[in-house]
């Protein structure tokens, strides 16, 4: 008789505010799950061992590449992927800024690098051009779409901050 | 009365006849003062918020209930004759439903190699395919596929392949002289003779891998006996056809989609083994069934820009005057595979009456090539701007100035005049951008520079020194004293400017054609089986129709990449498709525009000729009043559909249709570790009208730094012992990231081509990545004044570089002192 591992476990997880229970092979990754099972086909699978950032998503608010996740690992947690952004027919700023800029060409790396800056940005709504550059270097764009990718993070960069300004004046205001 | 035509239409640097129907006059092309309101405007992309919300479908993407997985066991040996495969051990696997070998597979009228062959050629090529329940089946079963071997004699060298006694990939040899291609124009003999100077240099680039983001794969599903294939492809029309014929289907019952595509540079252009295996096992199995290929595969067995190793030999008057030029050519196709025509640049860009380039195809143990990106020109502009820069060191002459005095108004192996050339424009362009001028005064390199040395024995090449065995070899390395460099630099840090010149075609030309339908909201549909491949192909048709129905560009929508939703559409390649397919579609609008107005006029009570068609009214000239929004009339004809066909027209008899520009690259180079940066980039190019500037800057950007991928990091690496590809993944194969990219100013000269198509339009898809390496190279040679000839310029050669410059001094240090004993004799010429 042949040795076999465990067989499919169940995983309780939050994705674009939905609870899921699925039923998983321990091996299967985070990316995996999200495609095959969720029907969620925005997170790409380009090298499917963490080199190109095509598969990123966000793991309880950090960005992360979802082919290194074993969707196991993530009992009780909260993932949000490219189609988890918008909110009430309305995208996100990092989502317009890759429209105005044409920071998409083929849009296969899209998903991953717009993931990646949402991640920066809501971590940090006052990101700097180094800061933008340093966040999508973990993303590679084959058509190199980088000019536009990062002149549209500084743009949605830009929104957030005013965003963030308007949102708690005393926080950006007089004394700063 | 209509009339078959045939004419010639040029695809990446070859001619092929092409039939057309003729039926009256093409439209004349917009004039050039003709003030446009769709065609020219930076739209974002019709498709991209697909793009941005992951809504996009990619074949990747696609799911189908009771959709099986497929995957492909491939040789792990770079030559082996398989001798025994048992196949009992994957079909016990859980889920596992069939799996397909040489001995099994069905016979089929498909055109190309077996599918699974007991000679293996390359790592990489198909052993067995497995179609499961779910990838990790399939995955877990070619594991258990037992496969006995005997490993054969590999060459995976280009260099090693051409000898003689090398290990041979086919019984005939490894190179065919009978089947290379050669070009004579004049007699190079009595041009060498003519010549003041002569200068030759041997260039070698590696293979690049396109590694497109999305590998290549497909999703194929029979009903009855209908096959529909969703296919990350260039050409849906190519795959039906290819399928048809390899599952003996009348066309029809082929239907081929493709949506959205990560990426193809080339090579998705034909029908894939994958897709062909994929739809054997969707028809076995009953189900539908997707394969796709992972990332080693894609980077083993998808193609390749084949290496070469390249000699080239100038030959000019005192004066600059160019009086022959030989270019020959040994690349590395793989297992089989073609050349790309890398001699075209050294055939077309100068003018020179006598020219002879010669190509050879080298099979290779690896993976075959295929297209990549303007195929051949960018290895060949590599040499041949390369062998002018050394040209014009020799001769003391300002590179530009000397490739001004070679300046070509004709297309030499046609004998055509260009329909329109702006390289001079974009030479003048780009030195204005870049501060050309810099490098004649200080700064830079003074424009004269004094040789140094010349180096004899090829030694040039690698670090390791070997010398090519195919080519002449044995050339000689000039040496240059770098100028005054400015004095922001630290020390161990040169500076340096380069440019180098493009022409390529992109001029485009039938079959294609269009549909488009006029909706009773007033609404449009464009159909055409064209696709878009990344390059914006669904914005710019949707402005063409728009600006020649003068509706609002959200008025249109773009159906493509499916060869039921639209007539014939060429490949997406050799940049032809805004010149191809553009066309096409204004045509088919203005058909439908006529139709509308016809209509209108028997509504107003006009006459057709007094009736104009504009933001969305029909109206009698000069009394708007006498008019009706189009909407109206739409909704007043109910359900009917007014549709409009168009074709492009043939191509123009007496003139040629190119595409030029230049790019000029600012580096700086690190003495100590070798490091080439690029600090700058200035593209200048001409493709005529452009449609869309936005994606255009886009197309610009993305040629350029895959250009700089190939200068400086992109090579497949092989490991000579076992003859295993060694950077079949994005870790150990670099392609430019974020950090990597230099600022990158772009222009495109101004003005419409009127003679090439009823758009006045070019190609731009491939035109930015042909200059980029050789401008790169150029400047490091600049910067050093000893010139690096393998690309990519990575550390370890630019460092054997330097150290030869180093030998250069003191052999020329020592030179001086003996010549201080033996007076007047100098170690400088
Ligand atoms: S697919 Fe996850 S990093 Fe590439
Ligand atoms: S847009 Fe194509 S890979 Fe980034």
């Amino acid at each position: 008789m042949e040795r076999r591992g465990p067989g499919p476990v169940p995983v309780r997880m939050t994705v674009n505010g939905v609870t899921y229970e699925l039923t998983v092979p321990p091996r299967r990754t985070l990316l995996d799950a999200l495609r095959e099972d969720l029907g969620l086909t925005g997170a790409k699978r380009v090298c499917d061992e963490g080199t190109c950032g095509a598969c990123t998503v966000s793991l309880d608010g950090q960005a992360v590449y979802s082919c290194l996740v074993l969707a196991v690992e993530c009992e009780g947690r909260t993932v949000e992927t490219v189609e988890g952004l918008i909110r009430d027919g309305e995208l996100h700023p990092v989502q317009e800024a890759f429209i105005e800029h044409d920071a998409a060409q083929c849009g296969f790396c899209t998903p991953g690098q717009i993931m990646a800056l949402k991640a920066l940005l809501d971590q940090n709504p006052r990101a700097s051009l180094e800061d933008i550059r340093q966040t999508v270097a973990g993303n590679l764009c084959r058509c190199g779409a980088y000019p536009k990718i990062i002149a549209a993070g500084l743009t949605a960069a830009g929104v957030v901050a005013a965003r963030a300004a308007a949102k708690a004046p005393e926080d950006g205001g007089a004394g700063a | 009365m209509p009339e078959l035509r045939k004419t010639v239409v040029e695809i990446e640097g070859r001619l092929h006849e092409e039939y057309v129907v003729v039926d009256g006059e093409d439209l004349p092309a917009w004039p050039e003062d003709r003030v446009l309101s769709r065609v020219g405007q930076p739209l974002p992309r019709v498709d991209a918020r697909a793009k941005v919300t992951g809504t996009a479908r990619f074949t990747h993407d696609i799911q189908l209930p009771g959709m099986l997985h497929a995957r492909i066991l491939r040789s792990p040996h770079p030559h082996a004759r398989l001798r025994r495969i048992d196949v009992s051990g994957a079909l016990a696997v859980p889920g596992v439903l069939a799996v397909l070998t040489h001995e099994n597979v069905p016979e089929l009228g498909w055109p190309g190699r077996p599918l699974f062959d007991t000679v293996l050629r390359y790592q990489g090529a198909e052993v067995a395919a497995v179609v499961a329940v779910d990838e990790a089946a399939a995955t877990d079963a070619l594991d258990k596929i037992s496969v006995e071997y005997e490993p054969l004699p590999f060459v995976v060298d280009l260099e090693a392949a051409v000898e003689p006694d090398a290990p041979r990939v086919y019984p005939e040899g490894n190179v065919s002289a009978d089947e290379a291609s050669v070009y004579v124009r004049g007699d190079t003999d009595q041009g060498f003779a003519e010549a003041d100077v002569v200068v030759e240099a041997n260039f070698r680039t590696a293979a690049q891998l396109h590694n497109c983001f999305e590998t290549h794969g497909s999703v194929c599903s029979w009903d009855g006996g209908r096959l529909t294939v969703w296919d990350s492809t260039q050409h849906v029309f190519g795959v039906r056809k290819t399928l048809a014929q390899a599952f003996g289907l009348p066309m029809h019952d082929v239907r081929v989609i493709k949506q959205f595509m990560g990426g193809g540079f080339g090579s998705k252009g034909g029908t894939g083994r994958y897709t062909v295996i994929a739809a054997l096992l969707a028809r076995q199995t009953g189900r539908p069934v997707k394969l796709l290929l992972d990332r080693r595969e894609e980077n083993l067995a998808t193609g390749h820009r084949h290496n070469t190793l390249q000699y080239i030999k100038l030959g000019a008057r005192s004066d600059g005057t160019l009086t022959a030029i030989y270019h020959q050519v040994f690349a590395g196709v793989g297992a089989w595979g073609w050349v790309a025509p890398v001699g075209g640049p050294a055939r077309e860009l100068y003018r020179c009456p006598n020219v002879k380039t010669e190509e050879y195809a080298v099979c290779l143990n690896l993976g075959p090539d295929s297209a990549f990106r303007a195929p051949g020109y960018v290895e060949g502009t590599v040499a041949l701007e390369g062998a002018m820069d050394d040209l014009a060191v020799a001769l003391g002459m300002d590179p530009i100035e000397l490739r001004l005095r070679n300046y070509a108004d004709t297309n030499q192996p046609r004998n055509l005049p260009y329909s329109g050339k702006g390289l001079r424009e974009a030479y003048r362009i780009g030195a204005e951008l870049m501060g050309w001028h810099l490098r004649e005064t200080t700064g830079y390199l003074p424009r004269k520079r004094t040789i140094l040395a010349t180096l004899g024995g090829g030694g040039n090449h690698s670090p390791e020194g070997e010398q090519p065995p195919a080519g002449p070899g044995g050339v000689e390395d000039l040496v240059c004293w770098p100028g005054t460099q400015p004095e922001d630099l630290p020390p161990h840090r040169r500076r340096g400017l380069g440019m180098a010149s493009q022409i390529w075609g992109g001029g485009g030309g039938p079959p294609a054609h269009a549909e488009v339908r006029v909706n009773p909201d007033a609404t449009v549909t464009v159909a055409t089986g064209t696709q878009d491949i990344g390059t914006g192909t669904r914005t710019v048709l949707a402005q063409v129709a728009a600006e020649e129905l003068s509706i609002p560009v959200e008025h249109v929508r773009v159906l493509l990449g499916d060869t039921e939703a639209g007539p014939y559409g060429p490949i997406s390649a050799g940049s032809l498709t805004v010149a191809s397919v553009g066309p096409a579609v204004r045509a088919a609008a203005a058909d439908a525009r006529r139709q509308l107005v016809e209509l209108a006029a028997s509504l107003l009570d006009a006459k057709v000729e007094e009736l104009i068609l504009k933001d969305g009214r029909v109206e009698v000239a000069g009394s708007p009043e006498r008019g009706i929004a189009l909407r109206e009339l739409t909704a007043r004809l109910g359900n009917f559909m007014v549709t409009g066909h168009g074709s492009r027209g043939p191509n123009p008899e007496d003139v040629a249709v190119h595409t030029f520009g230049a790019q000029f690259a600012e580096v700086e180079v690190d003495l100590e570790t070798g490091a080439v940066e690029v600090t700058r980039i200035v593209a200048v190019h001409d493709s005529g009208r452009i449609i869309n500037p936005l994606t255009t800057s886009s197309q610009v950007e993305g040629g350029v730094i895959q250009g700089l991928g190939f200068a400086l990091s992109e090579e497949r690496a092989v490991d000579p012992q076992t003859g295993r590809v060694l950077s079949a993944d994005l870790e150990n194969y670099r392609i430019p990231t974020a950090l990597d990219v230099p600022i990158i100013d772009h222009v495109m000269v101004p003005g419409a081509d009127l003679a090439a198509n009823n758009l006045g339009a070019k190609g731009v898809g491939e035109p930015p990545i042909i200059p980029t390496a050789a401008a790169v190279a150029n400047a490091v040679y600049d910067a050093l004044g000893i010139r690096p000839t393998d690309l990519p310029l990575t550390r370890p050669r630019v460092l054997a570089a330097i150290k030869r410059l180093e030998e250069a001094a003191q052999a020329v240090e020592a030179g001086a002192e003996s010549g201080k004993e033996q007076a007047g004799e100098g170690g400088t010429r």
